[in-house]
């Protein structure tokens, strides 16, 4: 959360974030699929660990190489995907089990999600916040910008709102479902 | 009960995987170190080259120097003898590092020519707690090191300072503070004597304070 909510308050930082993170997440879930067969109980934390802040410390020197501004701009929050339980998880309950194929899809897969996520979030706070998105500036002339959004307090409502958003649409859909089995069920009766 | 302690061999039949992948692991950073950092370097050259016209005030930056200088505790540091357009010395710009809160901190100092002074102070690497330690890169934290004396040790306070070598702490991130004075402090320790003394012998261009340019 600590990364996310930082590094969204524009679309240039947090697709930058999901792209390190991607890499990690890729690269740490095929390390660990290859590995399966020889990790053993109760060192495979060690193990994910030791890969993940590999393929992190990677990431961190190719930005400081290639995006030295934005790597400055990101500061410890690169370093910080090694905490990122995301990349941990998928190499506890996917990768660590199943084969190749499978951990890279399921890498690329989460990478995707997790790109969404960010990219969702920092749409809404670039736009809102800066009137700008990727820097161009999408909103009329005279837009108000909403400095809160920008700022550590934007992420949070921001994070909010869309959570209510998600769980009213997952509610939504399930009621729809609900009803159309009863209707089902009653057109079957009569 | 307790469980039977695993022989030596035990222990490394058990932990080989781990003690072969960090030996592969570092050897393979040790290669992207090597790739990569010569242009890191580089991006470092670049932000300090642009940074330094704010550190001492007047600066041509075509007219900058680099100089190794070897510090009293033996070690040679890169530091950038600083110039006006008409050539005349007004000041050093030192590169410093060392640890901090969270992981190592590198700055510049901006001095005078005779290195009683600090000019100015920027933070060119830093990666300290979010929210609380990076506040070290903030203008604010950044001026209260102008005008400070370079003659003696910087004490960090978290008060108002009292006395003109006091540096008002960062609230929340006295540690992170504290980081930043120490590796100002152990710089002019180490680089005070030998730049005074570089200062002392007069290049060709300099003028002295007291000379105008016509």
């Amino acid at each position: 959360m600590c990364p996310t909510l930082a590094v969204t308050n524009a679309m240039k930082p947090a697709v930058t974030m999901a792209a390190a993170t991607a890499f990690v997440l890729i690269c740490s879930n095929i390390m660990v699929s290859l590995l399966r067969r020889l990790l053993k109980p109760h060192l495979r934390i060690l193990v994910f660990t030791l890969t993940i802040a590999t393929f992190v410390t990677i990431a961190d020197r190719f930005l400081a190489a290639y995006v030295y501004e934005m790597s400055k701009q990101l500061g410890p929050y690169v370093p910080l995907i090694i905490v990122n339980c995301l990349i941990i998880s998928r190499a506890e309950i996917c990768a660590s089990k199943q084969g190749l194929g499978v951990a890279i899809s399921d890498g690329v897969g989460m990478s995707l999600g997790f790109g969404l996520g960010l990219a969702t979030i920092a749409t809404v706070r670039e736009v809102l916040g800066s009137g700008t998105w990727f820097g161009l500036h999408v909103m009329p002339t005279g837009w108000p910008n909403w400095g809160i959004m920008a700022l550590p307090p934007g992420a949070f409502i921001t994070l909010g709102l869309l959570l209510a958003v998600a769980e009213w649409a997952t509610e939504k859909r399930a009621s729809t479902a609900l009803w159309r089995t009863v209707r089902m069920l009653w057109s079957w009766r009569h | 009960m307790t469980q039977p302690t695993p022989s030596k061999g035990g222990y490394i039949g058990q932990a080989w995987l781990v003690i072969l992948l960090a030996l592969l692991y570092g050897g393979g950073l040790a290669g992207v170190e090597n790739a990569l950092s010569g242009k890191i370097e580089a991006n470092k050259k670049a932000e300090t080259y642009r940074v330094i016209p704010q550190l001492v005030a007047g600066t041509d930056p075509d007219s900058t120097q680099e100089i190794a200088v070897r510090g009293e505790h033996g070690k040679e540091s890169l530091v950038y003898r600083i110039h006006r357009a008409d050539g005349s010395h007004i000041g050093w710009v030192l590169s410093a590092a060392g640890q901090g809160f969270a992981d190592r901190i590198e700055l510049l100092i901006g001095l005078d020519p005779t290195v009683t002074s600090i000019r100015g102070m920027y933070v060119l690497n830093q990666k300290e707690t979010p929210g609380l330690g990076d506040y070290i890169t903030s203008a604010d934290f950044q001026n209260r090191f102008r005008g400070k004396p370079a003659d003696r040790p910087l004490a960090v306070v978290k008060t108002d300072p009292a006395a003109d070598n006091e540096i008002r702490a960062l609230s929340g991130a006295t540690i992170s503070s504290e980081s930043v004075a120490a590796i100002v402090n152990r710089a002019l320790a180490n680089f005070r004597e030998p730049l005074r003394a570089l200062a002392a012998e007069r290049s060709p261009g300099d003028l002295r304070p007291d000379e105008s340019v016509e």
